[in-house]
């Protein structure tokens, strides 16, 4: 499966991450070797198998529904690029 | 006291339980020795004050009497574990400056043991890779050389500062993490024993995820018995960690009798892959006589679907990097690239912040998971995940452990397969069949090949029967006799 430089392009979109122009086509060769060579799994006949979710057989633990944690703004923020009356800071999303 | 840093874990704790040298000797000699060896670029950080304070508080707990089970041994951690107030960086450049307000269960769990941190260890990054190449602080050289060669040879990845450590005798021991062969690869480069334990059994909390359904941390040491050791200080069950599993920690040592008559030993066919080298071949067929020797059988065994373990983790492990390594936005650690909207700060500090290699698996992982290709790919994968599992499950039924090479070759140069990510993706052939079903696997180092470079041998076992593995890795120990040491410190 051969991916082009527009569908490279739009995957580095969703996960927001900048690829300059100059290294989109060396990418786009790249994620095409890759898919051509995973491409090698549909050779596989896996109806009737269920996908895999957890490779050990247990159920999910509980606990009950109480707060365990908290008051710990500062420890937080303290890794924060930025912060401000105690909340993470980012550029202007509402005009 | 040079010497100090050649005995093994398990002869510091007698030396140190008999009073023949105190911790802060112990330490001072291991503080030492990474400043020596720094030209191997094995430690992004150093912290020789913490480790000589803990050096003095491990003697006075043991004045008191009150000496844990690791007491006094300096470690040195992979900087993928978060250590209170400790620069942690995965590796990478959009982890800068960070220092983690809590401290991970794992490295929690060896200080409550009484060990003692002398720094944390390079890594690729975001444990991506097989070479630690990939680190945005530098690549790492093994401690190896060929014979009669100069050229810098890398340590095996991703856990490839904690092997070059190790191997060259600036750590007692270390913690890896293993995800498709980042335990076990890089020790088999360094001649090392590392144990990739049973996912579930080491608590997950506290280390940067990369792939969370394949994550496991485990011990890297000098011999199979500092592994039980190691180990036992690293398990147990974790509340914090929902994949951590409630089952007791058995005594790993009480485990290791030496004797492994009548064991059933596998040898699955399907390991013996086209182009693998001679020597290769070779340390196999040893460790199949060493164990025959022992009084185990030997039973040819089959893992139909082992030729697509590679690419199925190719696509589960990006898949689920893509979403654990959603949270590096800019917003709440690490670096920050600004721009005029949210979206742009995102798109600027993500494309700064991440390596090649780990943009590569972010958009694969991204791509695979997108609308259309889900089924196709990722539940396709996960599919036949479930038929490698159940490979393992029947070859089960037969025998007690499987033995296999670690790794298709010996250490490689730096520099090389860096243009090819496939080639690359193949020298964990060996070690992500056993990754994908979540077993135990432990390498030890088997022999050196006709260029003077360590290779190992991988046993793979059931799950949670960790003590058996450590068995049968004690009788081709013992059977191997390792003891070549790295060029750096010979």
């Amino acid at each position: 499966m051969a991916v082009d430089k527009d569908t490279v392009a739009r995957i580095a979109h969703l996960a927001r991450i900048r690829i300059p122009e100059e290294q989109q086509d060396a990418l786009t060769g790249e994620l095409t070797e890759i898919l051509n060579w995973v491409e090698q799994l549909s050779e596989l006949d896996t109806e009737g198998v269920e996908p895999m979710t957890s490779v050990v057989a247990m159920s999910l633990p509980q606990r009950k529904d109480a707060v365990t944690d908290g008051n710990c703004v500062d420890k937080v923020l303290k890794n924060a690029p930025e912060g401000a009356h105690g909340f993470f800071a980012v550029p202007k999303v509402v005009e | 006291m040079s010497k100090l840093t050649h005995l093994t874990m398990t002869e510091a704790r007698d030396g140190l339980a008999k009073g023949e040298f105190s911790a802060r000797e112990l330490v001072q000699a291991h503080v030492e020795a990474v400043e020596a060896c720094r030209s191997l670029n094995a430690f992004i950080t150093e912290t020789p004050e913490q480790a000589l304070d803990g050096a003095d508080a491990s003697d006075a707990r043991r004045r008191k009497g009150e000496a844990g089970a690791l007491e006094g041994i300096p470690l040195a951690i992979k900087d993928l574990f978060c250590t209170f107030d400790v620069l942690t960086t995965a590796g990478s450049h959009i982890l800068d400056g960070f220092k983690p307000q809590y401290e991970s269960t794992v490295s929690a769990n060896l200080w409550s043991a009484g060990a003692v941190m002398l720094g944390k260890t390079n890594l690729d990054e975001f444990a991506m890779g097989s070479s630690n190449m990939t680190s945005f602080y530098g690549g790492v050289e093994n401690p190896w050389r060929r014979t009669g060669s100069n050229e810098p040879l890398v340590p095996g990845g991703s856990s490839g500062g904690s092997a070059a450590a190790v191997a060259a005798r600036c750590a007692m021991g270390a913690t890896g993490t293993d995800t498709g062969g980042s335990i076990r690869q890089p020790a088999a480069f360094c001649g090392i024993v590392g144990l990739k334990p049973t996912y579930g059994r080491c608590s997950r909390w506290g280390t940067v995820a990369f792939a969370s359904s394949l994550d496991q941390a485990g011990p890297m040491t000098r011999s199979v018995r500092d592994a039980a050791i190691m180990l036992g200080g690293m398990a147990g069950h974790d509340a914090k960690d929902s994949t951590s599993v409630n089952t007791p920690v058995p005594d790993y040592e009480a485990a290791m009798t030496g004797d492994i008559r009548g064991l059933k030993v596998g040898i699955p066919k399907e390991y013996r892959i086209d182009g693998m080298p001679a020597e290769i071949d070779g340390v196999w067929q040893q460790g199949i006589d060493w164990l025959k020797a022992a009084g185990a059988e030997i039973v040819d065994i089959s893992l139909p679907h082992t030729r697509y373990a590679l690419p199925t983790y190719y696509i589960i492990a990006p898949a689920e990097a893509s979403s654990n390594l959603a949270r590096y936005d800019g917003v709440r650690y690490g670096l920050r690239v600004p721009g005029d909207s949210l979206d742009d700060m995102y798109e600027a500090t993500r494309g700064e912040g991440f390596g090649a290699e780990v943009k590569r698996r972010i958009l694969i992982g991204t791509y695979v998971l997108s609308a259309g290709y889900y089924d196709a790919y990722y539940n396709k994968a996960r599919r036949i995940r479930t038929l490698i599992a159940n490979d393992f499950k029947a070859a089960y039924e037969k025998v007690d452990v499987i033995l296999t090479p670690t790794a298709p070759s010996a250490a490689f140069g730096m520099g090389d397969k860096m243009d090819d990510p496939v080639a690359m993706y193949l020298n964990d052939v060996f070690t992500v069949p056993a990754s994908l079903a979540g077993l135990p696997g432990i390498s030890l180092p088997a022999g050196l090949s006709g260029e003077g470079l360590p290779l190992g041998l991988q046993l793979l076992g059931q799950p949670f029967e960790e003590g058996k593995l450590l068995q049968v890795a004690e009788v081709l120990e013992t059977a191997a006799e390792f003891k070549a040491l790295p060029q750096i410190i010979s």
